[in-house]
C-alpha cells in the first residue's frame, strides 16, 4: 500500500539527492562517473539526435512543394488542424510518428495519417487525420494499419474519434495489401458502426475530398462536418462518372459540401472555411454529454492533484538507458525517474529479485510497475503473476518496464518447470483487464516478451526507447542456433562447412537480426506505437493511464494457471 | 422684499439638483455629499445606467436621449426639481449653463441657481454687447475696427492705426470664407478689395471689419469668484493654449513665464471685468496675450464653473465646488485675496474618444476595459464612466480628465507623462497617445505654448507616411508587442488551466503542453493597422513554441531565426511580467470581443500596441452571418427585404412613404398553411413596395425597401486653407458606410479623404463643427463628408455655411 496524500504531506519533499525523504524513496542508484555512464551518454547523445532528424523529416509532410500547394487552397496541414481542434495549450500524445520509416520504397511520413490523443473541451479524444500533403493522403497498407490501430484504442479507452479527412481513398497500386483482407480498409468503417453502435461518438470533419471508399468515413460517421470549395464526398469522382454514365459534371457540384449538406443530406454542418469546420467539430464535442462521464474511475476518485515530480533529473534516463543491451543496468534507476517524488513501494522485494515490482504514482495515478532486473526465473514469473493478479483485482493499471533476454534455459530450470511459471505468468498478463502500457526500455527477447506483455498481449499502448530491440532472440543466439543445424545438415550431405563460410553465415544472419530487431524498424510496422525520448516517459505514462481509464472498470477472469 | 430676500439668503442649501451628466455631475455630487447636501441626478433615456445616476441619492428621467429633449429642457428640470425637493439647481458645464433664461427661471420657480445672476450671463453672452462693457470699464480689448464706414482709404488709415500684421474679416458669414491676413501696408488695398469682392459673392453683403492680427497667440484665462456682497478675488490664471479643433486639451495653472506683476495686472482686469457686470459666484475672464508685445486683450467671460477648474483647485488647494455652493448660499468668499495661496503646477489633460488621425473625429464605442491611473494626493481622475459603458454619439465624447500636481512645472509634467501612460483604455480610439506626445514634446517642456501649437509641430505630433525610418520603427515596436502578446496569452492560458482543467484532465494541461518528440507550437495571427500605410493592416504571424523550460521561443512569419525568447509570469487578471533577453518589465494586456474579432490591447513600457485577431466562427453566430450573407449576395440596396420563401401575400400593413419602427409587421405572407409575418428591417420609410394582396412571390424576391431616415443627402464638408465649406454631393439613398465613399470619389474636389465609420458620428461632428466660432485659422486641409440627418441638422447646417 502506498501512504495516503495526507502523509506524503506531512514530509518535507526534499530535492537533496543524498537525503531520503521517505523510507519508499529509490536511491538514485546511479554511478555518473562511471565509464559506462558516460560512454552510454554519449553513444545515446547520437541515438536522439538520429531520432530528431527522422522526426523532423515526418513532422515536415510530403515535402516543401507538396505543403505550399495545400496550403494555397487555404489548408492546414494534418498537425496544425488537430492543434486547432485540441483545446489551447493542451497536450497530445501522437501516435506512431515514424509509421512506414523506410518500409516502401518511397518515402511516406508518418505513414500519411496523423493519430493521437488530446483533449476537447476537457473530454479526451482520438485524432485521425488523412495528411494530404503525402501521397494526396491514400491509403498505403501501413496507412490503413495505422488508422485501424488508433481505432482499436480508440475503442479500448472509449474515445470519441474525430476523423479529419483528406483523402484520396485507397493507393491502387498496392491495392491487394490495402483491400480484401481482415484488417484492411473495410475494418475501418466496421469500426466506425461497432463503436458507434457502442456509444463512441464518432465524428467526420470533411477537409478534403473523400473519394470512393473514403466516402463511408463521413457517411459511417455520427455527426459530419464540410468545408465549402474543400470538401467533397462521392462513390466516383467526376471522370469515373463520366466513363461510366457519360455525365459531365464538377466535383463541387457532384459531391461538394452545399449539395451533401443541403440535399443529400450525406453532411450535417456546412462550414464556410477550415476555421469554421474546426471550430464546429469542437462544438460537436461540446456537445458530447455522455464522453467521458462514465470514464475515470482510477481519475476523480484516486487521482492526486498535487503530485511530486521524481526527486532526480528524468534526463538521466538517456544515460541510464543501455546502448549496449549486455550490458545491465538496475530497472529502479529508471522507476525512480518515472514515479511520483520517487516513491516506490517495492513488492516481494526479497523474492525472485530478477523482476521488480510494486506501487507507485504517476502524475497522482495509482500504478503497478512489473520491470525487469534480468532473466525470469521460476520465482520471477511467480512473482510477476502474483503482483499483476493484485493489480487487476484492485483495479491499479500496470506498467511493464521490458528489458528481457527471455526466460531462463537450461537443465535445471526445465526441471523446475520453467515453462509452467512463464506459462501462468502469461495467462495472468492476458487475462488481466486492467490498463496495461508497456514500455521497451532495452531488449524485448523470446517468451519474456510475452510475459512481460508484448504487442500480442494488447498493451493499451506500447513504446520503444530508441536503443531498444525486439526479436525472437538475439542475433548471435540466432545465428548459432541456424548455424548448429545448417552444419548438422551439410554434415549429413558430407560437406565440409569451412570455419570461414561459417562466419559469414552466421554475420550476414546477425546482420539481418540486428536490422529487423531496432526499434525503427519495429515503429515503421507499428509493432508499437511509436519511439519516444526516455526522458518523456513519465509523462507519456501519465498520459496513457489518464487515457486508458477513461472507460469503467472491467472484472478480470482468469483461465486455468497450470499448477 | 427685502425681508423676503434676507429670507431666502438665509434658507441654506440640504438638497442639489445637478442638471447635468457625465464626470462633472459626478464631481458636483462628490462635494455635495462631502457637505451634507442630498444629491439629485437628472438623466435622459441614454444615460439610465451611467455613474452620476448611480452616485446621487436620487436620480429623475428627464427625456430621450437628445440633448434638446433632456439636458437642455429647462422645465423638465425644473419638474424634477419639484418633483424631489431640491432647493438649487447646479448647472455644470455646458447644456443650461450659461442660459441666462433657464437661470433667470430657476429663480422665479424660488430655486437657487448654483452660478452667476442671469443679468451677468446674458450680457456676457453677448459678444459685442460685452466688448463694449468690457471698453467702458478699461478692460482691454484687441485694437480693430467695427464701423459702417467702409471707405477703402479710411479703412487703410483705420489699419495703420491698429498696426500690422492685420486682419480682414468680413462682417458676415464664417468658415474662414473673405478672411485675409495682410503683413504689411502695401499690401493692404489688394487684399482689402479681394475680400469685399468674395464676401459679396459669398454672403451678399460685403461690409468688412479690421482687427488687430495675433501672430502668436496665446489663450490665458482667469479663474474669478464673486459673492453676493459684492467682493470678487482671481484665483490665478489658467493656460489653456493647446487646442484642437478650438477645443482645449491640456490646460494648466499657473500658465508657465509669467512674471509676477503681468499676474497681478491680469487678475485685476478680469477682477474688473466681473465687477463691471456685477458678477457672483465662479466665473472665467479669456485674455488672449500676444506673445511678441506681451499685451493681453479681453477675449470674453464664461459664466460658468469651466472644465478646468480642476488645475485651479489644485494649485489653491481649494475646492471650487465648495465655493460655488457658499456663495449661493449668500455666505462670503471664503478667503480674501491676500489668503489665496499659490502653490506648485498643475495640468489637466482631457482624454477623449476620437479619432487622433482622422482629425480628431469624435468617436463612440463601448469602453471594454477602462483603467485610468489610480488617484493620489497629487493625481486626480475626474471621470462620469465605468468600465462596460458606452460613449455615445449623443454627448461629448469625454471619458476623463487627468489632474496631476507637482511642486513645480516640470515635477508635473513628469507625472503628466506618467499617468497618460498609464491611463489605459481599450474599445475605442482615444487621444491619449496624442496627449503623451504633446506633453513628451521639447517646446511643450519649455512652455512654448500657444493656439497653433499642434499646427506649429504636427510634423512632430502626428504620423507622417512618408517618414520610411519612423514606419520602420513603428513597424519593429509593433513586431515587439506582437511577440509579447503572444507570450502572454499563452501565460494567460496556461495559469487559467492549470487551475481549473477542463474535465480533471489536470495531466493534460500541464506546461509546457506535451508533444512527442517535438515542442508544442502555436500559431496566432495578429492584424496591426500600420498608420504609415494607408488603411494597411499588416498581419503579423507568430508562431511560439512552448520550450520545456517553460519559455516562449517566439518567430515571426515564415522566418526560421528566432525572433524573441520570453520568460512570462501572470501577475493576475492583465497583468504580465515579462522577461526577455536579459530585460524584464510589467505588460498590461486587455482584450474584447466584438464580431468575430478579438481586440487586444498591450501597454508595456512608453508602448500601447492595438491587434486585432480574427476567433474561431462560434457555430451559431455563423448561421446568422451566413443567412445574412445570403440575404446581402442578391445585391440589393441596403434596407431591401425580400421574401424568405415563396408564397401568397396574404396583407399588407404599409403604404410607400410611411415612417416605420424596427420590427414593425410589414406584410403577411402565406406558405407552407402558415403565415409569415414579414417585419421592418430597420426605422424608416417604405418604399418601393411590390407586392399586392394576393400576389404570389418566389423566394428571394424583393417586397420592399425601408429607407433608413436620416439619409437623405451626402454632403462633403471640407476644410482648407481657405476655411470651412461644404457641397451636397448627391442626393438619394446612402447605406451606412459604403454609400459615402462613393460620393466623395465622385466629389471633384476632393483633396485628402477621411472616412468616418458611421452616420452617427458624421451627424455629430457636423453639429460640433456648426459650432466652430470663429473658424480656426490655417488648419490642416482636408475632407469631411457627412450624410446629412433629419432637416434640423440640414437647416443648422445651411446657416453655417
Amino acid at each position: 500500500r502506498w501512504r495516503s496524500s495526507v502523509n506524503a504531506a506531512l514530509i518535507t519533499p526534499s530535492t537533496d539527492r543524498g537525503f531520503s525523504s521517505g523510507h519508499n524513496v529509490l536511491a538514485d542508484g546511479v554511478d555518473r562517473t562511471s565509464d559506462s555512464f558516460i560512454q552510454n551518454s554519449k553513444k545515446m547523445e547520437s541515438i536522439m539526435a538520429q531520432l530528431h532528424s527522422h522526426i523532423s523529416k515526418v513532422t515536415g509532410g510530403g515535402g516543401e512543394e507538396a505543403v505550399k500547394r495545400h496550403k494555397s487552397r487555404n489548408k492546414l496541414l494534418p498537425r496544425e488542424r488537430i492543434d486547432r481542434l485540441l483545446d489551447s495549450s493542451s497536450s497530445f500524445l501522437e501516435l506512431s510518428q515514424l509509421a512506414g520509416h523506410e518500409l516502401y520504397e518511397e518515402s511516406l511520413p508518418s505513414g500519411g495519417i496523423i493519430t493521437g490523443i488530446g483533449p476537447v473541451h476537457g473530454k479526451l479524444c482520438m485524432f485521425i487525420a488523412n495528411d494530404a500533403t503525402v501521397k494526396g493522403g491514400t491509403y498505403y497498407p501501413i496507412t490503413v494499419k495505422k488508422h485501424i490501430r488508433a481505432q482499436e484504442i480508440a475503442a479500448q479507452c472509449r474515445l470519441p474519434c474525430l476523423y479529419l479527412v483528406d483523402s484520396g481513398g485507397a493507393f491502387l497500386p498496392k491495392q491487394a495489401d490495402v483491400f480484401p483482407d481482415k484488417e484492411n480498409f473495410g475494418r475501418i468503417f466496421y469500426n466506425e458502426a461497432l463503436m458507434s453502435s457502442e456509444g463512441i461518438p464518432q465524428i467526420a470533419l470533411v477537409l478534403g475530398s473523400c473519394t470512393a471508399g473514403g466516402a463511408y468515413i463521413p457517411a459511417m460517421a455520427d455527426e459530419s462536418v464540410m468545408v465549402k470549395g474543400n470538401g467533397t464526398i462521392f462513390l466516383a469522382g467526376p471522370p469515373l462518372v463520366k466513363a461510366a454514365t457519360g455525365e459531365e459534371v464538377s466535383s463541387e457540384d457532384l459531391g461538394g459540401a452545399d449539395v451533401h449538406c443541403k440535399i443529400s443530406g450525406v453532411s450535417d454542418y456546412l462550414a464556410q472555411d477550415e476555421l469554421h469546420a474546426l471550430s464546429i467539430g469542437r462544438n460537436i464535442v461540446k456537445n458530447l454529454h455522455t464522453a467521458g462521464n462514465e470514464g475515470m474511475v482510477n481519475g476523480i476518485k484516486g487521482i492526486i492533484s498535487d503530485y511530486k515530480e521524481p526527486i532526480y533529473d528524468v534526463n538521466e534516463l538517456r544515460s541510464i538507458a543501455s546502448t549496449d543491451l549486455k550490458q545491465s543496468f538496475d530497472i529502479r534507476s529508471v522507476i525512480a525517474r518515472i514515479v511520483d517524488g520517487s516513491e516506490f513501494d517495492e513488492f516481494k522485494q526479497l523474492y525472485g529479485t530478477t523482476l521488480v515490482t510494486g506501487f507507485a504514482r504517476i502524475l497522482g495515478q495509482p500504478v503497478g510497475i512489473i520491470g525487469n532486473n534480468g532473466v525470469l526465473f521460476n520465482e520471477s514469473a511467480l512473482k510477476g503473476t502474483h503482483f499483476i493478479e493484485l493489480c487487476s483485482q484492485r483495479n491499479i493499471p500496470l506498467v511493464f518496464l521490458q528489458n528481457i533476454t527471455g526466460f531462463m534455459v537450461g537443465s535445471k530450470a526445465e526441471a523446475n518447470g520453467i515453462a509452467k511459471a512463464g506459462a501462468k505468468m502469461v495467462m495472468a498478463v492476458s487475462c488481466a483487464k486492467v490498463p496495461k502500457i508497456t514500455i521497451v526500455v532495452g531488449a524485448s527477447f523470446g517468451a519474456g516478451n510475452y510475459a512481460m506483455c508484448g504487442r500480442a498481449y494488447s498493451p493499451n499502448f506500447m513504446f520503444f526507447w530508441p536503443n531498444a530491440k525486439i526479436g525472437v532472440m538475439g542475433g548471435p543466439q540466432a545465428a548459432g542456433v541456424m548455424s548448429q543445424i545448417e552444419k548438422s545438415k551439410m554434415k549429413k550431405e558430407g560437406i565440409q562447412w569451412s570455419k570461414e563460410d561459417e562466419e559469414k553465415y552466421k554475420s550476414k544472419f546477425i546482420e539481418a537480426y540486428d536490422r529487423e530487431s531496432s526499434a525503427y524498424y519495429s515503429t515503421a510496422r507499428l509493432w508499437d506505437d511509436g519511439i519516444i525520448d526516455p526522458a518523456d516517459t513519465r509523462k507519456i505514462l501519465g498520459l496513457c493511464i489518464s487515457a486508458s481509464t477513461n472507460r469503467p472498470t472491467q472484472t478480470t477472469k482468469f483461465g486455468v494457471f497450470r499448477m | 422684499s427685502a425681508a423676503t430676500n434676507n429670507e431666502k439668503s438665509n434658507r441654506k442649501i440640504d438638497k442639489l439638483l445637478i442638471a447635468n451628466r457625465g464626470e462633472i455631475a459626478c464631481r458636483i455630487m462628490r462635494t455635495a455629499k462631502r457637505l451634507g447636501i442630498q444629491t439629485v441626478a437628472v438623466y435622459s433615456d441614454a444615460d439610465r445606467h451611467s455613474l452620476h445616476v448611480k452616485s446621487a441619492d436620487e436620480a429623475v428621467r428627464i427625456g430621450p436621449p437628445p440633448a434638446r429633449s433632456s439636458y437642455l429642457n429647462a422645465s423638465s428640470i425644473i419638474e424634477a426639481a419639484v418633483r424631489t425637493g431640491a432647493q438649487a439647481i447646479h448647472p455644470g458645464y455646458g447644456f443650461l449653463s450659461e442660459n441666462a433664461d433657464f437661470a433667470q427661471l430657476c429663480e422665479n420657480e424660488g430655486f437657487t441657481f448654483v452660478g452667476p445672476p442671469a443679468s451677468a450671463i446674458r450680457e456676457m453672452g453677448d459678444k459685442s454687447a460685452s466688448k463694449r462693457i468690457m471698453g467702458a470699464a478699461g478692460v482691454p480689448l484687441v485694437p480693430g475696427y467695427h464701423g459702417h464706414e467702409q471707405d477703402i482709404n479710411i479703412m487703410k488709415s483705420e489699419a495703420d492705426k491698429i498696426g500690422y500684421p492685420i486682419l480682414i474679416k468680413p462682417t458676415h458669414g464664417g468658415g474662414g470664407k473673405g478672411m485675409r491676413i495682410v503683413q504689411s501696408p502695401k499690401d493692404f488695398v489688394d487684399s482689402f478689395l479681394g475680400a469685399q469682392r468674395e464676401a459679396a459673392a459669398s454672403f451678399g453683403v460685403n461690409t468688412i471689419l479690421l482687427e488687430k492680427y495675433i501672430t502668436r497667440p496665446r489663450h490665458i484665462e482667469v479663474q474669478i469668484f464673486g459673492d453676493k456682497q459684492g467682493n470678487v478675488v482671481y484665483l490665478y490664471e489658467r493656460d489653456c493654449s493647446v487646442q484642437r479643433r478650438h477645443q482645449k486639451i491640456i490646460e494648466e495653472a499657473p500658465a508657465p513665464d509669467i512674471i509676477s506683476d503681468f499676474r497681478t495686472r491680469l487678475g485685476q482686469a478680469a477682477i474688473s471685468a466681473a465687477q463691471a457686470v456685477g458678477y457672483h459666484n465662479a466665473g472665467t475672464v479669456e485674455f488672449i496675450v500676444d506673445t511678441l508685445s506681451g499685451e493681453f486683450y479681453f477675449m470674453e467671460m464664461n459664466t460658468r464653473l469651466q472644465v478646468e477648474h480642476p488645475v485651479t483647485e489644485m494649485i489653491v488647494g481649494q475646492d471650487l465646488v465648495e465655493w460655488q455652493i457658499r456663495v449661493a448660499n449668500g455666505e462670503s468668499l471664503p478667503l480674501d485675496q491676500a489668503q489665496i495661496p499659490l502653490s506648485g503646477h498643475a495640468f489637466e489633460a482631457r482624454i477623449y474618444a476620437e479619432n487622433v488621425p482622422r482629425g480628431f473625429l469624435p468617436a463612440t464605442g463601448v469602453l471594454h476595459y477602462f483603467h485610468p491611473i489610480p488617484a493620489s494626493a497629487s493625481v486626480r481622475v475626474e471621470t462620469g464612466v465605468e468600465e462596460g459603458d458606452t460613449v455615445s454619439m449623443h454627448y461629448d465624447p469625454m471619458i476623463a480628465k487627468l489632474v496631476v500636481w507637482g511642486e513645480n512645472r516640470a515635477a508635473a509634467l513628469i507625472k503628466l507623462k506618467d499617468s497618460l501612460l498609464k491611463f489605459q483604455v481599450a474599445g475605442l480610439p482615444t487621444n491619449i497617445e496624442f496627449l503623451y506626445k504633446l506633453a513628451n514634446h521639447r517646446a511643450f517642456a519649455n512652455g512654448e505654448l500657444e493656439t497653433h501649437f499642434i499646427d506649429q509641430f504636427k510634423d512632430d505630433l502626428f504620423v507622417t507616411p512618408k517618414d520610411s525610418a519612423e514606419a520602420e520603427k513603428a513597424y519593429d515596436a509593433a513586431k515587439h508587442s506582437a511577440a509579447l502578446v503572444g507570450a502572454c496569452i499563452c501565460e494567460k492560458e496556461r495559469t487559467r488551466l492549470n487551475k481549473s482543467p477542463p474535465g480533471g484532465l489536470s495531466m493534460w494541461y500541464t506546461h509546457p503542453p506535451f508533444r512527442l518528440n517535438h515542442h508544442a507550437t502555436r500559431k496566432i495571427e495578429l492584424e496591426w493597422e500600420n498608420e504609415y500605410h494607408d488603411n494597411n493592416s499588416e498581419h503579423l504571424t507568430l508562431s511560439i513554441s512552448h520550450l520545456p523550460n517553460g519559455n516562449y521561443l517566439i518567430k515571426m512569419g515564415e522566418s526560421s531565426v528566432s525572433y524573441l525568447e520570453a520568460t512570462v509570469t501572470h501577475l493576475g487578471d492583465h497583468d504580465f511580467r515579462v522577461e526577455a533577453d536579459g530585460l524584464s518589465k510589467n505588460v498590461n494586456l486587455a482584450s474584447y470581443l466584438t464580431d468575430q474579432t478579438e481586440h487586444i490591447h498591450i501597454w508595456h513600457g512608453s508602448n500601447h500596441h492595438q491587434f486585432k485577431q480574427k476567433v474561431g466562427l462560434d457555430l451559431l453566430d455563423n448561421l446568422e452571418t451566413d443567412h445574412h450573407r445570403n440575404r446581402e449576395s442578391a445585391s440589393h440596396p441596403p434596407g431591401t427585404v425580400v421574401a424568405p420563401m415563396a408564397g401568397l401575400v396574404v396583407k399588407v400593413l404599409v403604404k410607400d412613404g410611411m415612417k416605420v419602427e424596427e420590427g414593425q409587421p410589414m406584410l403577411v405572407m402565406e406558405a407552407m398553411k402558415m403565415e409569415h409575418v414579414i417585419k421592418a428591417p430597420t426605422s424608416g420609410i417604405v418604399s418601393g413596395l411590390q407586392v399586392a394582396p394576393g400576389q404570389q412571390v418566389s423566394d428571394n424576391s424583393v417586397l420592399f425597401n425601408v429607407k433608413k431616415e436620416g439619409a437623405e443627402s451626402l454632403v462633403v464638408i471640407w476644410r482648407n486653407s481657405e476655411g470651412l465649406g461644404g457641397d451636397e454631393v448627391s442626393s438619394g439613398g446612402c447605406g451606412v458606410c459604403g454609400g459615402c465613399r462613393g460620393g466623395v470619389d465622385a466629389a471633384p474636389t476632393m483633396m485628402e479623404a477621411v472616412s468616418i465609420r458611421c452616420c452617427d458620428t458624421m451627424v455629430q461632428f457636423l453639429l460640433d463643427a456648426c459650432q466652430w466660432d470663429p473658424p480656426i485659422r490655417d488648419p490642416p486641409s482636408y475632407l469631411i463628408f457627412l450624410h446629412l440627418g433629419s432637416t434640423v441638422y440640414n437647416h443648422r447646417y445651411s446657416a453655417e455655411i
